[in-house]
């Protein structure tokens, strides 16, 4: 079994949906970014989401769009921090999902970018603007497969019902369900029809089901949880680095912020 | 003839280029909308609908051009200008604005947006928008906004929303990266008129079929006024690549055809100063929904890009020009700044006629082959909009370039055409 379908089988056994924190590698800097990584996993992280910093992020909000102008404005590539992942691989006891747009990892070519991100202890990949199709040429699939990486593919609201098994069958470890049609981000409420939808793809996807896109407090957490196997949580806490970027108490922010969010999950 | 292939195939790809790199939540939306596409296009009633607005509202068909003094000028080949900037709103834009946008109010959506960089799209997009009764946003770069502030102006007469872009590069490809993150936000009510043959499928293959009426018309009127329905050589300007593939695809398998795309070749030949994807600086990559050749760097960040025009201003290119460049089929040469702005003055000057910076790239080109050819050869320019929304551009470029260059006028006019000083040297030669 993966560490990424390990955590959800312990969640689940623990009878509590798993906690999952969302950070852009590099911003402001990565060695800021491997302090956060280790105060995630101490607030009680169970599998943390890498974001690779993307020119052109077409799925995201303002909050995230910044936080990658920033990670790419101090330098950071694919390359640093897979670098980053390997040195710190372990000493950090959660799995980590690397987020990423397509194009820098059709850049590298997949093969070598599966190959290197498998070494440096990646456990999964979740590219946003890549579903799961059996014709695209580039064989991203086989690729993770051959290299033992966990793809996790997005469900969204349109979805249809051909759509939800044609992700159901390509993901490995969990499935991402978009909570809301739109960028990432905090948009106030959570959609009414969420939990709703929720129960009606995981009746349908025999994987552990985890809910994101505008999550932002622990309340919207406790509602998601009770529903979902998982609840991913980004911007709210990239606005949180952004705004206590310079400080020297922003990785115990973070530690304490991630601890608050999951306290619902604990109970 | 040989029969036209299926392109793309079925799932919209060109060969290795194209497909539908995009969010999950705009997966079943581009299915929908390709279904869509695929059933009311072939319908008569729909057919009918857009070739009477294209004929009576916005004036299909577009006169082909026999430009006797820009001919004469350069000394060879006879220049044909197709002159889409003749069309209602000024650009060719519009055959593919009209078509998208019937097809939004087939299928029930309220709310059309678009991206814009030159703003002829944006333009475009919000006269068919009044026209059909839609509500209409347009995103455009804010740098775009300043260097095209008539067509901001335009489509706000028009009744649109323009709304300025001010991240990235803050020109198209970032309008483009905001449509898209309108279109994922409101997909169930909106239809995203995109302005190029670029995109997920079936953007390239739809706005290429909008717009291959361009060639057809040309082949016909060329038939009439030159006897033949073939051209020697024809050519257009690739930004996206849609009025390129517009003209080009009635000539695609006409192989006596030579067709030339022109790109911007900007200010030099380092990353980020041109538009020229098709160089040593473009590679495979995914951008905006589709696989494509695409100016970026070692890391798969996108590269910004540079010139004078801001339709020609993107980092990517339509997948079917790729393809056909593959297949040898399409060359692809470039116009840098300097150039484009002589052609400008050129055809100002011998015609009468203002053409828009992005279709004087295309005309620098045919002043460069022309004056080789024999005068029995002919050369089809695809005019695709006129200039006046770059008066203030290319004012303001001289200016620019007087301060620079600071040498005197008066030698100018040495050529019979009055030409700017900048511009001047490559006037007189008659290209490189």
């Amino acid at each position: 079994m993966s560490a990424i379908a390990d955590v959800f089988a312990r969640c689940r056994a623990e009878k509590r949906a798993a906690f999952i924190p969302y950070l852009t590698a590099g911003d402001p800097d990565l060695a800021t970014t491997a302090d956060l990584l280790h105060a995630m996993a101490a607030g009680g992280a169970d599998l943390i989401e890498v974001g690779v910093p993307f020119s052109d992020p077409i799925a995201d909000g303002p909050v995230i769009q910044r936080a990658s102008t920033r990670a790419l404005a101090s330098g950071t590539t694919l390359s640093g921090i897979l670098r980053l992942v390997a040195r710190h691989r372990d000493r950090l006891d959660v799995p980590i999902l690397l987020f990423s747009y397509y194009n820098p990892i059709h850049a590298r070519g997949v093969d070598e970018f599966a190959e290197q991100a498998a070494a440096s202890g990646v456990d999964g990949v979740l590219c946003l603007d890549l579903p799961p199709d059996e014709n695209t040429p580039d064989d991203f699939i086989p690729a993770m497969r051959r290299h033992g990486l966990d793809t996790v593919f997005l469900l969204a609201p349109t979805s249809t019902r051909e759509r939800v098994r044609r992700v159901a069958q390509y993901s490995r470890g969990f499935v991402y369900y978009v909570s809301r049609t739109g960028v990432t981000g905090d948009h106030g409420e959570l959609p009414k029809e969420l939990v709703k939808e929720t129960r009606r793809v995981r009746r349908k996807v025999n994987l552990p089901v985890a809910v994101g896109f505008g999550i932002t407090t622990p309340e919207q957490v406790a509602s998601v949880a009770k529903v979902a196997d998982g609840v991913v949580v980004g911007s709210a806490l990239v606005k949180l680095i952004e705004e206590r970027t310079g400080d020297d108490g922003l990785a115990a922010a973070v530690e304490q912020r991630v601890r608050e969010l999951t306290e619902p999950l604990r109970r | 003839m040989a029969r036209p292939r299926l392109r793309p195939d079925l799932q919209g790809y060109f060969g290795p280029y194209g497909g539908r790199y995009v969010p999950e939540t705009l997966m079943a939306p581009l299915e929908e909308l390709a279904r869509a596409y695929d059933r009311w296009s072939r319908k008569r009633a729909f057919k009918r609908e857009l070739r009477e607005l294209l004929t009576h509202y916005a004036g299909r068909p577009t006169p082909l051009y026999h430009a006797k003094r820009l001919t004469e000028h350069l000394g060879g080949a006879q220049i044909y200008l197709k002159r889409e900037d003749l069309l209602h709103t000024g650009a060719h834009k519009l055959n593919n604005a009209i078509g998208q946008a019937l097809l939004a109010r087939t299928m029930g959506k309220s709310r059309v947006i678009a991206e814009t960089g030159a703003g002829q799209h944006g333009v475009a997009s919000a006269t068919a928008a009044a026209l059909l009764g839609l509500e209409c946003v347009v995103y455009m770069g804010v740098l775009d906004t300043v260097r095209q502030r008539l067509n901001v102006d335009r489509m706000e007469l028009l009744g649109a929303t323009v709304t300025p872009v001010d991240t990235g590069t803050r020109t198209l490809k970032d309008a483009i990266n905001e449509s898209l993150r309108d279109w994922v936000t409101n997909v169930r009510d909106t239809h995203y008129i995109l302005g190029s043959v670029l995109g997920p499928d079936p953007y390239p293959r739809m706005v290429r079929d909008f717009h291959r009426v361009i060639g057809e018309e040309a082949r016909r009127q060329l038939k009439k006024q030159a006897g033949t329905v073939s051209p020697d050589v024809a050519i257009a300007c690739v930004g996206g690549g849609s009025n390129a593939l517009g003209l080009f695809t009635a000539f695609i398998d006409d192989r006596k055809v030579d067709l030339i795309g022109v790109e911007a070749g900007g200010i030099g030949d380092d990353l980020g100063e041109h538009a020229a994807r098709f160089g040593d600086g473009g590679s495979l990559g995914v951008l905006h929904g589709t696989r494509t050749l695409v100016l970026q760097d070692d890391e798969g960040q996108i590269a910004a890009t540079h010139s004078v025009s801001a339709g020609l201003d993107y980092p990517a290119v339509g997948p079917e020009h790729v393809l056909l460049a593959d297949e040898g089929r399409i060359e692809f040469t470039r116009a840098n700044d300097v150039e484009a702005i002589g052609a400008f003055d050129l055809l100002a000057r011998t015609e009468g006629i203002l053409p828009a910076l992005e279709s004087a790239h295309a005309l620098v080109h045919a002043a460069r082959i022309a004056p080789q050819m024999s005068r029995r050869q002919i050369v089809l320019v695809n005019l695709s909009g006129r200039g006046d929304k770059d008066v203030e551009s290319v004012q303001r470029w001289k200016a620019e370039r007087e301060s620079e260059t600071a040498e005197p006028r008066t030698e100018a006019a040495r050529t019979g055409v009055a030409v700017h000083p900048a511009a001047r040297q490559w006037v007189t030669e008659g290209g490189e």
